[in-house]
């Protein structure tokens, strides 16, 4: 196989990585709400923890995005 | 059309330097490091020169950062953590600033280079193990004996440790990757725009508009990460410098 084309289907097989990142913010967000819905009081306390959880499922993502940009972008 | 969308990442030597074979150039990335401290102090000069009881705006906003980031320490790593306020204070106000001037148009982003983050994350974790280690004595090296069963340390305390290990590499890839996505999607964004504009066919020509407003969108979304990956920078230290405080005890 040519070198240009399998560095296309690397960098598309390494973009994978998103869907567990949409997995994981996902979860956050809706365990963040479903939490905030039965204790309404204690949900302003926890929205530091909401970001830095949102953060950390981000940066998972675009680690593979990262190894996507490698792999296009290598010699 | 040749739009490379990492060309705007490229490193230029702007006053070409080389001592005993190093490459040792002034490039645009050490420009704008030194236009990043430049503008830190220049705010922080300008906010405290005219202080009053009832403060300015820019007072203000200079109480809510340093008061942001003490509070900040003082959940996560507790009162005995205070005593690094100046370095995360520091490490929070080089990257929330690096950060937003990335953001200008035609600047240049310092975070977006893995060298430099991998600096700072090297940097923090050095610190924690000289603090461990100047604290605890040998007894740091608890930080990776978690309360289990013995037959379950077998396999945990190489997990302990590597997790430790990589932590440098985590810190500084995730600001790195964050600042590098958001930055090449812009530009990418940026290229529908003018590949749009410039279309052969005229009624492709006002669809341009559409590939604007996502960057506008976008670009918002980029000041949020901005600043999210500042403060997930700077409470991560926190986390840390409170591991080598205080190993597993508190918190």
């Amino acid at each position: 196989m040519e070198l240009p084309a399998a560095q296309m289907i690397g960098a598309g097989l390494a973009c994978i990585a998103l869907g567990g990142a949409g997995i994981g913010i996902g979860n956050v967000f809706g365990s963040y709400l479903q939490g905030a819905l039965r204790n309404p009081g204690a949900a302003a306390s926890q929205t530091t923890n909401l970001l830095l959880g949102f953060a950390l499922c981000e940066a998972t993502g675009l680690f593979g995005l990262v190894i996507a940009l490698i792999i296009l972008y290598a010699k | 059309m040749a739009m490379n969308p990492m060309e705007q990442f490229a490193i230029r030597p702007l006053v070409p330097l080389h001592i005993g074979g190093y490459d040792v150039s002034f490039t645009n990335q050490s420009l704008w490091m030194v236009i990043v401290i430049g503008a830190i102090t220049l705010f922080m000069a300008l906010a405290v020169s005219k202080r009053s009881l009832v403060p300015s705006r820019m007072q203000s906003m200079a109480e809510i950062s340093y008061e942001f980031v003490a509070n900040m320490i003082g959940t996560a790593a507790g009162e005995d953590g205070l005593r690094f306020f100046p370095f995360v204070f520091t490490l929070f106000m080089f990257v929330l600033f690096s950060n937003f001037l990335g953001l200008l148009p035609g600047s240049f982003t310092v975070t977006s280079q893995i060298a430099v983050t991998f600096s700072l994350a090297a940097f923090v974790i050095a610190m924690v193990i000289v603090v461990g280690f100047a604290r605890h004595g040998i007894g740091f090296l608890k930080l990776f004996v978690p309360h289990a069963p013995i037959y379950l340390l077998i396999l945990l305390v190489p997990i302990e440790f590597i997790s430790f290990m990589t932590r440098p590499i985590s810190l500084s890839v995730r600001l790195f990757a964050n600042m590098l996505a958001g930055h090449t999607l812009l530009k990418v964004f940026a290229s529908f725009v003018i590949s749009l504009g410039g279309a052969s066919l005229i009624w492709l020509k006002p669809l341009a508009i559409a590939p604007f407003f996502l960057i506008v969108a976008i670009t918002a979304l980029e000041l949020l990460v901005a600043f999210l990956q500042a403060y997930v920078f700077a409470i991560l230290t926190c986390i840390y410098i409170n591991e080598g405080l205080h190993l597993h005890d508190h918190h």
